[in-house]
């Protein structure tokens, strides 16, 4: 399926959507450009922490409200489409329920396993128990309520066609928003056949009955990394601060990244950006499942 | 630089050098962001061989990549890592009591040790949006003790934070964390980039333990937004040995986080 196809069929405006869930590593940037250039309005957008492509979302004015524990720019700082979305209301207001990464991933893990709440010690003494009212302290234990997202957006090393993706690296909060998610839509860096991926069952991150959609989108990612395959762009992080200090500068950025480049081949082809595709490759020993 | 601008370091540079002697052999350090990151690798390669370094998107290590890291999910930092994981699993250790060092950030922090990452002015319509808790709270409620650095300025060491993101002593007084059900003792020492801010075992308020080469205790009290408590002996925090300095240039090989700003 095309990242423009599997953008306009699962993720409707107002949907709840997860991204970002690996923190830094494997943001399904691309996604969330098709997201831009669909005009998508009144997202709730779920993340631990956002490198850069929420900060895009709110910029755009794609979005009604924030689940998370940390949106700005990791490696330069401050989010300058968040602040002045929640300073100044512009290009829209949006509501910000805060969380901590822990409590995000509890709220995700609720969902996942039906659970009325999860009980932790975590953001005991925290103001963000007064900011975010849903979470409740219940004689001395906080109470974190579940959060489902309508859809998890995931992008992974490899799939085959059916779903079943791999998935390695530093995994953050994929299982649980995966898990949680009504819905999960993949973007791989490879599409494989399904013998290498029931190869490594173990590696499967997901059960495929939870994927409505696979889109074969290499350098997906960019400009965060991927392992195996890309490099952190570091440059693009710090001239997309630079750029977006300014709504007017921001105009600019999304015009010649988003709005002017009609897919991620496009971009990618703009960008040049083989300086940052890893050349040392690392290959684990491979797992043996031998059974007779 | 210093104020008389001919130290052979810079202010962050002492910073991660001071950040890195907390760090005590054996332990298991929940690594930030930032000068954080350097700092367990100069204590890995110095004075803490069998440091630990837990990462909260899911990794283990028990050593430094040498390769500069803008961040800690940078591809050289899972290559030989001890576990590549899930977030809830390295926040299950922390919520176990595992984790005796953490470092966290703030654009804020109070004479008791809270954090404010998050909003400056109301929350409702703020006067400036920060980022918010990423890890920050949970370490700051979980961990057996942490430690905070940032640059030494009225408007970032203030009397009280209007919003706690990641509460320190709370309210000042004994026990508080105890009362308020934190399991873990909360911030050690606030590393500045003028002087180290300690707290007394039991909480409470940061008195100053060192100032660093180039500064006085009276600039310091200065620059501190509250009444900064001054005990008779002041130190000099120790200037970075030649071989801190060569770990930490060696890991920011371009000064991308320990230049001069």
């Amino acid at each position: 399926m095309t990242m423009a196809e599997a953008i306009r069929r699962f993720v409707p405006d107002g949907a709840t959507v997860a991204m970002g869930t690996c923190l830094e590593p494997a943001i399904p940037f691309a996604a969330g450009h098709e997201m831009i250039r669909q005009g998508r309005r009144d997202l709730t957008l779920v993340g631990p922490i956002s490198d850069a492509l929420f900060d895009q979302l709110i910029g755009a004015g794609c979005v009604a409200a924030v689940r998370a524990a940390w949106v700005g720019n990791v490696s330069e700082g401050l989010g300058h489409c968040y602040r002045r979305a929640t300073e100044l209301g512009e290009p829209r207001p949006i509501r910000v329920y805060d969380y901590s990464n822990f409590s995000i991933s509890l709220a995700l893990w609720a969902a996942a396993w039906d659970a009325p709440y999860l009980p932790t010690r975590t953001l005991l003494g925290s103001d963000i128990l007064r900011t975010n009212p849903e979470l409740q302290v219940v004689d001395g234990v906080v109470r974190v309520p579940p959060l489902r997202p309508d859809v998890a957006v995931l992008h992974v090393q490899r799939s085959d066609a059916w779903g079943r993706a791999h998935l390695w690296g530093p995994l953050g909060i994929s299982e649980e928003a995966g898990l949680a998610a009504r819905s999960v839509v993949l973007c791989c860096e490879e599409l494989v056949d399904p013998e290498i991926t029931l190869s490594d069952p173990n590696r499967i991150l997901l059960p495929e009955t939870r994927v409505v959609a696979v889109v074969h989108e290499p350098g997906g990612c960019h400009p965060s990394p991927l392992q195996g395959h890309w490099r952190r762009d570091h440059a693009a992080y710090r001239a997309y601060a630079e750029r977006s200090r300014t709504r007017e500068g921001f105009r600019g950025w999304l015009e010649e990244w988003v709005l002017s480049v009609p897919d991620r081949r496009a971009y990618l082809e703009r960008l040049e950006a083989e300086a940052v595709r890893v050349r040392v490759h690392r290959p684990s020993a491979p797992a043996d499942y031998g059974d007779e | 630089m210093s104020a008389s601008g001919s130290a052979p370091y810079t202010p962050q540079e002492l910073m991660v050098a001071a950040a890195a002697r907390e760090i005590r052999d054996g332990e298991l350090v929940f690594v930030g962001m930032r000068l954080p990151i350097l700092a367990y690798g100069v204590a890995r390669n110095t004075h803490a061989p069998r440091a630990r370094a837990l990462y909260e998107l899911g990794l283990m290590r028990d050593r430094a990549p040498e390769a500069f890291l803008a961040t800690m999910g940078d591809p050289p930092n899972v290559v030989a890592a001890l576990w590549a994981t899930r977030m809830s699993n390295v926040m299950a250790l922390m919520a176990q009591g595992q984790v005796d060092l953490g470092f966290i950030g703030g654009a804020e922090v109070d004479r008791f040790g809270n954090l404010n990452t998050s909003y400056i002015g109301d929350p409702a319509r703020p006067r400036v949006k920060l980022p918010g808790s990423g890890g920050g709270a949970d370490i700051a409620i979980l961990s057996r003790r942490w430690i905070t650095l940032m640059a030494h300025e009225p408007r970032r060491l203030v009397e009280r934070v209007s919003y706690v993101t990641s509460p320190g002593h709370g309210d000042g007084t004994p026990g508080w964390r105890r009362r308020n059900g934190l399991p873990g003792g909360g911030p050690v020492a606030i590393v500045t980039t003028m002087a180290v801010l300690r707290f007394p075992p039991e909480g409470g308020e940061a008195y100053l333990d060192s100032v660093h080469p180039g500064h006085s205790v009276e600039e310091v009290r200065a620059r501190t937004g509250w009444d900064l408590k001054v005990p008779d002996r002041v130190r000099s925090t120790p200037a970075p040995t030649a071989e801190e300095l060569g770990w930490i240039r060696r890991l920011d090989p371009e000064g991308h986080w320990t230049r001069s700003p």
